[in-house]
């Protein structure tokens, strides 16, 4: 894309709410000078025995020096795990009703370039997806769609919302960045979770993989959390897409910018998602930024050490083995039966998926493969009043 | 010890130890309560139904009183919803208000929780308020109406123990509602050192969920709890503190 017609990622587009917040000014300093090779295996010892790990001990959890401790740090994650939420693993779906995108982020299938088979269900056929998902025994599902304010909009939305409510205790959403009184509204129509991936934080590197669309303005997007929360939803979610960029600084980051919010509204439910690119296979020596899944282990074991209370979700893009071993260390939440075509849970598929999942397993094999771990699986944890 | 009966809203209780559900797997519940020999078994109510999967309600045995608590709520108004919900879904008139507006230590509004109590001890509910242990808001929730005061050991979850023990001693001596140690109970030594307290029932959870063996760990609460109640009961012993007690009275001296 021509440089020049290229617009300034860090500036406000027309309509974009601007909020009174000092937190991404907070993050973006405190990951830049995050100096991750100048912790020791002695800070990562002096941290576990801690009880309430502060900044920087997560910072020393994250470190290349923390690796060989790694069994160390699962067995702390695990225990925190144990201590908060029992044995209980929560279940969801992710539902997409729409694939249509005004962005062109260059690591994305949806993206506005790519010639995709495009979709958007309309209220019959949402229905009748979630009538299907429901019958599965899940009470949350996770509605996304492609970020488009002209094909799916607030409105729209909210609709989805309504008849989610119908079929499902808790309704998550993972849409476009919005104002937060559209945000309210969307609380209004049933919604009370909001999950919005940052992808990195590193804004320069945001740049140049965000190339044009809504979803280049960086700031706009670093404070959807803290709208929602303006807006009145219960609880948000935090990712960074690890390996976009440095991923133990995304990583802090993401960390600190839960850590931020949750200390500014300690009534936030706060929740982290752990989606990373995976590294070419053997290609191990080339990029020592790669996160494989020792390295995914990790951030994940840290973010539990760090939030304890916090709610944590292993993508279906992890393979059967990795995920069944995590929900028995760190992550409290596991999707299900997961399907990201467009329509295809109910019918044939109206329109093309956003990426490969690895773990196809259905609702049941992953109920049963969660009680014969001892643990317990759990469909619902709230009541929306 | 025979006759000792804990009497809660008018309802009357052998056993003082309240157990917990949400932390471990629904099959286990049966064993923990029976083991536990536990009369009251507390559930969320976000959490009675799992659809059409397990429910856990079908867990729990016949004859023990169910206690929904009111998790979830982050103020009094969600929180007399939510009991209003548990009441009319068939789990009966007693409530635990839980009202927490922290997701990080999780500690109670205490604030809130009286309102709650007020508004729900008004419509007949048996309230039993989980706080943090402070006499003036202690002494409010008597006048709200709570059938109990249910004051927190430590931060829910941590099996600290009686951190606040100084404070849960004021309340059992100027609370004249049963005083039940709830939260942060993670030993039975630890109960049964609320009990000896003079505490008229122990709430546990994590301990038990956490525990190597579930079933063992609620029975050994169980007889923790009647241990220190007998000990309260009996009056406890002295117990010398680092001065060996003086053979010499100062008071000796006198004639008269």
């Amino acid at each position: 894309m021509d440089n020049q017609k290229k617009t300034d990622h860090m500036q406000y587009m027309e309509g974009m709410e601007i909020i009174n917040s000092d937190i991404m000014d907070k993050v973006i300093s405190e990951m830049n000078s995050y100096d991750y090779s100048i912790y020791t295996e002695q800070d990562v010892k002096k941290a576990l025995l801690k009880d309430n790990i502060s900044p920087d001990d997560f910072k020393a959890l994250l470190s290349p020096a923390a690796l060989p401790l790694l069994e160390d740090i699962a067995q702390r994650a695990k225990l925190e795990t144990r201590k908060h939420f029992g044995n209980s693993v929560y279940m969801f779906t992710p539902l997409y009703i729409s694939n249509y995108c005004e962005n062109y982020c260059i690591y994305c299938g949806f993206n506005c370039h790519n010639k995709i088979k495009r979709a958007i269900l309309d209220a019959d056929q949402i229905r009748a997806e979630m009538k299907t998902i429901a019958e599965t025994g899940l009470q949350e599902v996770l509605i996304l769609t492609g970020e488009s304010r002209s094909k799916s909009d607030v409105k729209y939305i909210g609709e989805a919302c309504k008849i989610a409510s119908e079929y499902f205790k808790v309704v998550g959403l993972e849409v476009y960045p919005m104002n937060s009184d559209e945000y309210a509204y969307l609380h209004k129509c049933g919604a009370d979770f909001v999950t919005v991936f940052q992808e990195t934080y590193n804004s320069d590197k945001y740049e140049t993989l965000h190339l044009a669309g809504h979803k280049r303005i960086f700031p706009y997007r670093f404070n959807a959390q803290e709208r929602a929360l303006m807006g009145g939803i219960r609880g948000v979610g935090f990712a960074a897409l690890l390996g976009l960029d440095d991923f133990r600084k995304d990583a802090f980051a993401t960390g600190y910018h839960a850590y931020l919010i949750q200390r500014k509204y300690p009534h936030a439910e706060i929740a982290f998602s752990c989606p990373r690119l995976r590294p070419i296979i053997n290609n191990d020596k080339i990029n020592p930024r790669d996160v494989h899944e020792r390295q995914l282990l990790q951030i994940i074991c840290a973010y539990r050490i760090f939030m304890p209370f916090a709610s944590i979700t292993i993508s279906s893009r992890e393979n059967a083995d990795f995920r069944d071993n995590i929900i028995q260390i760190a992550a409290t939440k596991t999707s299900a039966g997961v399907d990201v075509g467009i329509g295809a849970h109910s019918g044939e598929q109206k329109g093309d998926e956003q990426f490969e999942i690895d773990d196809a397993r259905s609702v049941k094999e992953m109920y049963d493969m969660i009680k014969s771990k001892g643990m317990q699986p759990v469909m619902s944890d709230y009541i929306y009043v | 010890m025979k006759d000792d009966k804990f009497i809660l809203g008018g309802h009357e209780f052998t056993s003082r130890f309240i157990l917990g559900s949400g932390k471990y797997s629904l099959n286990l519940i049966k064993a923990a309560v029976e083991n536990a020999g536990a009369e009251i078994i507390t559930l969320a109510l976000r959490r009675a139904a799992t659809g059409n999967v397990e429910n856990i309600l079908d867990y729990i045995p016949k004859g023990v009183t169910l206690l929904p608590n009111t998790s979830g709520a982050r103020n009094a108004d969600e929180a007399v919803r939510i009991a209003r919900i548990a009441r009319a879904a068939g789990c009966g008139d007693f409530v635990k208000i839980e009202v927490i507006a922290d997701s990080k230590y999780l500690l109670p509004d205490n604030y809130e929780t009286c309102k709650a109590t007020e508004i729900l001890a008004k419509e007949g509910f048996v309230v039993m308020p989980y706080m943090y242990p402070d006499l003036y808001a202690a002494r409010e929730l008597v006048n709200a109406g709570a059938a109990c005061v249910m004051p927190l050991a430590a931060p829910i979850g941590t099996n600290k123990g009686l951190c606040t023990r100084e404070f849960i001693r004021i309340l059992v001596d100027e609370i004249d509602l049963p005083v039940i140690v709830d939260a942060g109970i993670g030993k039975p030594s630890q109960a049964c050192e609320a009990m000896e307290l003079g505490a008229a029932a122990v709430m546990a959870n994590t301990a038990i969920a956490t525990a190597g063996n579930i079933t063992a760990m609620a029975e050994a609460f169980k007889h923790a709890i009647i241990a220190g109640r007998q000990a309260y009961l009996a009056g406890m012993g002295r117990v010398l503190d680092d001065r060996a007690a003086a053979s010499s009275p100062l008071t000796g001296f006198l004639h008269d």
